[in-house]
């Protein structure tokens, strides 16, 4: 589904990523771990069409297909979905009319007629119960006001609407308390199929004893220092990311 | 509504002035020029009676010892009244009675600007007067009005058939001498639409006039005279669109409206002049003076506003509350794009107890335009309790345009509340990527974060006008990223 081969990007002259390998297929859940300032939001950014980074060397391969030949709102529509780690306030612009056009666009480009209001009213309820968010969030503008936390949620809630093929989780867990991220978790594991996938970015373990995945990632100075099973997590957390440093001095 | 407003997104995807047509039709003009002789074969034209070409000529002398205004926030260059054209009516007067008569042509014109001429077509309970370069071509549903006591015309019926209410309350809002656009058009204006709403009586539709300006080198200047008798209610809403041509045009428009005691009129607007292209060439001189008295006791007058058009914009309606306990409203939104100019706010004088009002207005700037709020809240000696709150918002697209706030408050009575809010704001390229994340293209994250921001006036709306609205918001604005 997603193939990432020696990526190198970086912003106002910087250098970020610096040779970064990955494979993602479908129906797998990686996770992707690293101290602040590795580079994990970078990638994110990276994989979503966020112009203000560079990629300077490197190829993307999504479906197949080449995804730097793809706009960023043409990847949100082929299904590529960013859980943001600071998601943004848009005022005036309620959370209803805004998952509709976001919606609406989907199916458009999908060749499907928009879904009527009432339609789109059930689904949006069904998807709220399941990431159990307040109802009254839904009616207030995008992020306005919202707690931390509840910006996580709403994140999930948007995935949940848009149900896409490759999601991309930035920090999701980050800000939230033991409850919240259980209801996270609980909604990113509801959502799991055999063709969709994850990659779950996060920089404590805690996450994971939620959402079990099947690959662990280190990132480290923009690079894929190790790669092992979810048994890798537990490691990290016992003996820190110090740990990895001394072991690659080695 | 929701389904409406999704619908109006989807058909956003033109990204030029969609009613920027010429309707091919026999026109009967007066040759290009003002003088004294100008403004007696209008009125002759219009086979007026004395007392109204009095009132004219008048006006015209008055206008001969003014100078155009020039405090404004604008850019205005040289006009030369001596080239403009200031009488063109489609020939096949008079006034169409019945729709086989109207030259089709015409007819189509209206059926592609969306305003069907036809009443069983029309969306019901909305009259329509509409007004074609100098003239009324045709006024809906006058019957059914006037069932209820309700005269809706256009000013040169009513000046033929309402003599003493014409006679009583023009100029009576807007003297002629007020300034200098106002002088201009009283001297030459050539036709606009009259209303008059009996006490006690709610009318029972929108009434709205549809002006159009079509002929080449004509200057289009009507005016409006609406009066809401003791205890009556109307709603009416203006719609204006016009032609693309290099050459600039000029409006001059007086609206005038008498809002007796507990009365209310709501005064819709949504101004879609020719804003010229994206170079600045062409486009409509939008210069208007509105204005309303609340003159009884507990009258209300509500003004909302979008505006989209025009090259340049010099417009500030006002409501004068006399009444004790009256109430005025404010809703504006004024958007400019390329080498737009708007110079544009409202006036309160408060004048009676107990008034209060509310301005609440929106500038939306983009491209290299430059958008002026400009208000006035006045507090006279004897307006005990008086009560204003205004809010003055700017949103900017891109660092190439202006947005500029004069607000001027003259406060004659201590008892006064007046407050003042201002915000500056910019869409953010984060707010633009989150949307884009989410599958929203840029032209249309932007239309609905500028209709978000717009929502409070546009709710002031009536329906059919909100859903215009919105969709002219983000079409002003396309192609105004990137
Ligand atoms: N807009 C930016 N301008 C300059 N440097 C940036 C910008 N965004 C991120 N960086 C830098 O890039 C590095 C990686 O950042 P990031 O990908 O956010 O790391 P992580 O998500 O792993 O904490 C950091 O050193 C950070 O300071
Ligand atoms: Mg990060």
């Amino acid at each position: 589904m997603l193939v990432i081969k020696n990526l190198h990007a970086e912003i106002s002259g910087k250098k970020i990523l610096k040779g970064l390998s990955l494979e993602v297929k479908p129906g797998e859940i990686h996770a992707i771990m690293g101290p602040n300032g590795s580079g994990k939001s970078t990638l994110s950014a990276v994989l979503t069409g966020n112009e203000n980074f560079t990629v300077t060397e490197g190829e993307i391969y999504y479906e197949g297909k080449d995804l730097f030949q793809l706009n960023f709102e043409e990847r949100a529509k082929a299904g590529i979905f960013l859980s943001f780690q600071y998601p943004v306030e848009i005022p005036g612009v309620s959370m209803i009319n805004f998952m509709k056009t976001a919606v609406n666009e989907q199916r458009k480009s999908k060749n499907l007629p928009p879904m009527s209001s009432g339609e789109f009213l059930k689904y949006m309820r069904e998807m709220k119960d399941l990431v159990e968010l307040k109802s009254d969030l839904a009616n207030r503008s995008v992020n306005v006001g919202f707690s931390g936390g509840e910006k996580k949620r709403n994140e999930i809630f948007q995935m949940a609407m848009l149900k896409p093929k490759l999601a991309i989780l930035d920090e999701t867990d980050s800000g939230l308390d033991i409850d919240a991220l259980r209801v996270v978790a609980n909604g990113v594991n509801k959502l799991k199929t055999p063709e969709n996938a994850s990659i779950v970015i996060t920089h404590y373990q805690r996450l994971l004893d939620f959402i079990v995945p099947d690959f662990v990632h280190v990132l480290y100075d923009g690079k894929i220092v190790k790669s092992a099973g979810k048994e890798l997590a537990l490691e990290l957390e016992e003996k820190g990311y110090n740990w990895i440093q001394k072991e690659l001095e080695v | 509504m929701e389904k409406e407003q999704d619908k109006v997104l989807r058909e956003v995807t033109e990204s030029d002035y969609k009613y920027g047509f010429v309707t091919e039709i026999d026109a009967d003009e007066i040759p290009k020029g003002l003088n004294h002789e100008t403004v007696r074969l209008i009125s002759k034209k219009k086979n007026e009676p004395q007392w109204m070409l009095d009132f004219r000529l008048k006006a015209f002398d008055k206008w001969l010892t003014m100078k155009m205004p020039n405090w404004a926030h604008l850019n205005i260059p040289e006009i030369d009244y001596q080239d403009i054209i200031y009488y063109s009516a489609p020939k096949q007067e008079p006034k169409y009675t019945s729709l086989d008569e109207i030259d089709p042509e015409i007819k189509a014109t209206f059926d592609k600007l969306g305003i069907p001429l036809d009443e069983q077509k029309r969306l019901s309970g909305v009259a329509v007067d509409v007004v074609m370069d100098s003239v009324s071509v045709k006024t809906t549903f006058q019957e059914t009005l006037a069932e209820k006591g309700i005269i809706f015309c256009s000013f040169s019926e009513a000046v033929q058939n309402h003599p003493d209410l014409v006679k009583k309350y023009m100029g009576s809002v807007v003297p002629y001498g007020d300034n200098f656009f106002a002088a201009l058009n009283s001297a030459v204006f050539s036709d606009g639409s009259f209303c008059y709403i009996p006490k006690n009586v709610r009318c029972p539709m929108e009434l709205s006039t549809y002006f159009r300006i079509n002929a080449m080198n004509t200057g289009q200047f009507e005016r409006t005279l609406i009066i809401a008798e003791e205890a009556s209610y109307v709603s009416y809403m203006e719609g204006c669109t016009a032609p693309m041509r290099d050459e600039n045009q000029l409006h001059a428009a007086i609206v005038e409206i008498i809002v007796m005691k507990d009365a209310e009129v709501k005064y819709s607007t949504v101004q879609n002049w020719y804003p010229g292209n994206k170079e600045g060439k062409g486009g409509v001189y939008n210069f208007v003076t509105k204005r309303g008295i609340c003159k009884g006791e507990n009258s209300k007058l509500s003004w909302a506003q979008v505006e989209t058009g025009s090259a340049i914009t010099w417009k500030y309606p006002s409501t004068i509350l006399k009444g004790d306990n009256s109430v005025s409203e404010f809703y504006s939104v004024a958007l400019t794009n390329n080498f737009q100019q708007a110079d544009t706010g409202t006036k309160m004088i408060h004048l009676g107890k107990n008034t209060s009002s509310i301005i609440v207005s929106k500038g939306i700037s983009a491209g290299k335009s430059e958008n002026s709020y400009r208000g006035l809240v006045k507090i006279g000696k004897n307006a005990e309790n008086a009560r204003n709150f205004s809010q003055c918002d700017s949103l900017l697209l891109g660092d190439k345009c202006g947005a500029h706030t004069f607000p001027y408050i003259d406060v004659e009575n201590e008892s006064a509340i007046v407050e003042h809010e201002a915000t500056t704001s910019k869409i953010s390229e984060d707010q633009i990527f989150y949307c884009n994340q989410r599958g929203i293209a840029t032209e249309e994250a932007i239309g609905l974060i500028v209709n978000g921001y717009a929502k409070e006036v546009i709710n002031k709306l009536p329906m059919e006008f909100a859903v215009e609205a919105q969709k002219l918001l983000q079409i002003s604005l396309e192609g105004s990223v990137g």
